[in-house]
């Protein structure tokens, strides 16, 4: 395996994911697969090649600060799973 | 001929000269979903009240004697990650299912302003994450050709709809194929625009650099219409591109004398299926008697695009799903002690598997020690995969290679191995990762009767020389009016 029970493990608690025994032990051969299968990469020289982060040729894009109208709280609300008092409600966070 | 097998110029055109209304329309193409939906499952969500008050609206407008737009009257479906305000958005996932978006997307907005009407949301893989639609968490929609088949994925909804008449056209998303391989499977026509063609304003993110809204339609002239409605610049989304409103109808012209049509003979020739094979090589051949000159040409790092495109689209989808934490929208947990459980549990009930794969892939790739070795190397290869077409663009026009190694398989066949679903996308991931339009029109069906794609790729915002050659193909095989039995 490429990929050890252990990584998968903490890659788990970094992508604030949780699995039981069995998942891991399926999640973990399945990223070994598809990591040896990116691994076809490793063997190309792409010394001195400029990485691609998308295919337009623009950096910045600025716009006049301006206010705007926005969207109103009540409609943003309503997606919400807890909301009071005009705020979305969330659990105690300090004690 | 009923009303609900039209395509959308002849609707349009038939509303607007009075030969029908807009209500006998929607009246023919909901009657047909009552009929064939069951046995499909295309849909996730039907809009018939917001779709019979918007068609009295259009219609009244339209005796007044204004002009409702080129798509008056128009019917269209909607996959389901593309917002509409006021109707669910889903992106077929338990962590949206009760998500009520309070905005349109740009391109919806833009639908409406040229008189389409919704009448529902499409299924699809979750998160737009597959290639079979077997992963929505809602449905299993089946391919109209053969209900033991996948429909193709991920906007497998959209395809099939079209495919068995439920719907004129749809809009669909490709970040890897997820419009060409459907309409591949469905035997329509799918069009994935050059990157930033197409606003991505109010679309739900999978992968940024990659992702592409375009139409799923029954002919090549349908595509050019909807193109022309959906593309433009946006200042809504920061990556559309600033380039002249073009008239892709003008492509409409049965005419390829000269045109040069580049084969990565190399390319194409592991793990194709022998049908699809002879298919794609019968069609090489009417495309020489058409005119087209066809050229032999080498695309060195293509093999290399599917593994380049699992790490950038998983990289890019960890970062993107960050946003689903249960706090602000989307499924929260019921129990949790504690802020970081309520985050764990409501990811890891709201999310399928595969979407967990991906995320966690991507995670994998960004985190620190293996950033250089994949994440950086993938945008590298990126550059060399781009180059690669650059060159070929140089000897060529257009580009022909199948669309899928493969045709519809059976539900079940490829879900135990993930990559070997991945595989399904070779042919079309290129074009994303190159950021170039790609389209798929019907080409010819397999020994079990089931479609076969020929796919075209032209340089970026070359959509012009796109459509001519695919509408010319279209217009001279007439293999997209061969229609399903459901």
């Amino acid at each position: 395996m490429s990929v050890s029970r252990e990584e998968v493990q903490k890659i788990a608690e970094l992508s604030k994911l949780q699995f039981s025994e069995n998942e891991l032990e399926k999640f973990t051969k399945d990223l070994s697969n598809i990591v040896d299968f990116a691994d076809k990469l490793a063997k190309l020289d792409v010394e001195g090649v400029k990485p691609t982060a998308h295919i337009l040729d623009i950096q910045n894009v600025f716009k006049e600060d301006n206010v705007k109208p926005s969207y109103k709280r009540e409609e943003i609300l309503k997606n919400a799973p807890s909301a009071q008092g005009g705020c979305i409600s969330v659990p105690k966070v300090v004690e | 001929m009923e009303l609900y097998s039209l395509t959308v110029s002849e609707i349009a055109r038939k509303i607007k000269e009075k030969e029908i209304t807009i209500k006998e329309v929607l009246d023919s193409v909901y009657n047909r979903i009552e009929n064939v939906e069951e046995k499909v499952s295309a849909y996730v969500t039907l809009t018939k009240e917001q779709a019979y008050n918007r068609a009295t609206k259009l219609q009244e407008r339209l005796d007044n004697g204004e002009d409702i737009g080129i798509m008056g009257g128009v019917p269209i479906a909607i996959k389901d990650n593309i917002c509409t305000n006021g109707i669910k958005t889903t992106c077929s996932s338990k962590m949206l299912e009760n998500f009520v978006p309070f905005y349109d997307a740009t391109v919806i907005e833009k639908l409406e302003n040229a008189g389409a009407i919704i009448i529902g949301k499409t299924n699809m893989d979750e998160f737009a994450m597959g290639s079979s639609t077997e992963n929505s968490a809602i449905k299993k929609t089946k391919n109209p050709w053969d209900l033991e088949r996948v429909p193709g994925g991920s906007s497998g909804g959209s395809a099939a709809a079209v495919a068995c008449d439920i719907a004129p056209c749809a809009l669909g998303t490709d970040t890897g194929g997820s419009i060409r391989q459907p309409a591949s499977f469905c035997n329509v026509v799918g069009l994935k625009p050059t990157y930033g063609l197409v606003s991505r304003y109010g679309v739900v993110a999978y992968a940024s650099s990659l992702d592409q809204v375009g139409p799923l339609t029954k002919s090549v002239e349908d595509a050019a219409i909807l193109l022309n409605v959906i593309a433009g610049k946006d200042e809504k989304d920061t990556t559309s591109a600033d380039i002249p409103k073009k008239d892709y109808l003008k492509s409409i012209k049965d005419d390829i004398k000269g045109k040069k049509i580049g084969v990565p003979t190399e390319f194409i020739s592991d793990g194709i299926n022998e049908d699809v094979k002879k298919a794609y090589e019968e069609n090489l051949n009417t495309l020489k008697e058409l005119g087209a000159e066809i050229i032999e040409i080498k695309l060195d790092y293509a093999k290399y695009s599917l593994p380049t495109y699992y790490i950038i689209a998983t990289a890019e989808a960890s970062s993107n799903l960050g946003r689903y934490d249960g706090i602000r929208y989307g499924h929260r947990a019921k129990d949790f002690s504690s802020l970081d459980e309520l985050y764990v549990k409501s990811r890891t009930e709201g999310f399928g598997d595969e979407v967990k794969r991906r995320i966690m892939l991507g995670t994998y790739v960004l985190s620190s020690g293996y950033y250089d070795a994949y994440y950086k190397r993938g945008q590298k290869v990126r550059t060399l995969i781009i180059d690669d077409f650059k060159k070929a663009f140089e000897k060529c026009d257009v580009i022909a290679i199948p669309t899928t190694p493969n045709t519809s398989f059976k539900f079940g066949e490829k879900t135990s191995n993930p990559l070997e679903m991945y595989l399904e996308d070779i042919y079309t991931v290129p074009v994303n990762i190159a950021g170039l339009p790609g389209i798929s029109v019907p080409g010819g069906f397999d020994k079990n009767g089931m479609p076969i794609g020929m796919q075209f790729i032209s340089k970026a915002f070359d959509e012009e020389n796109l459509l001519q050659v695919a509408y010319t193909f279209e217009k001279n095989t007439g293999f997209n009016m061969k229609k399903p039995n459901v």
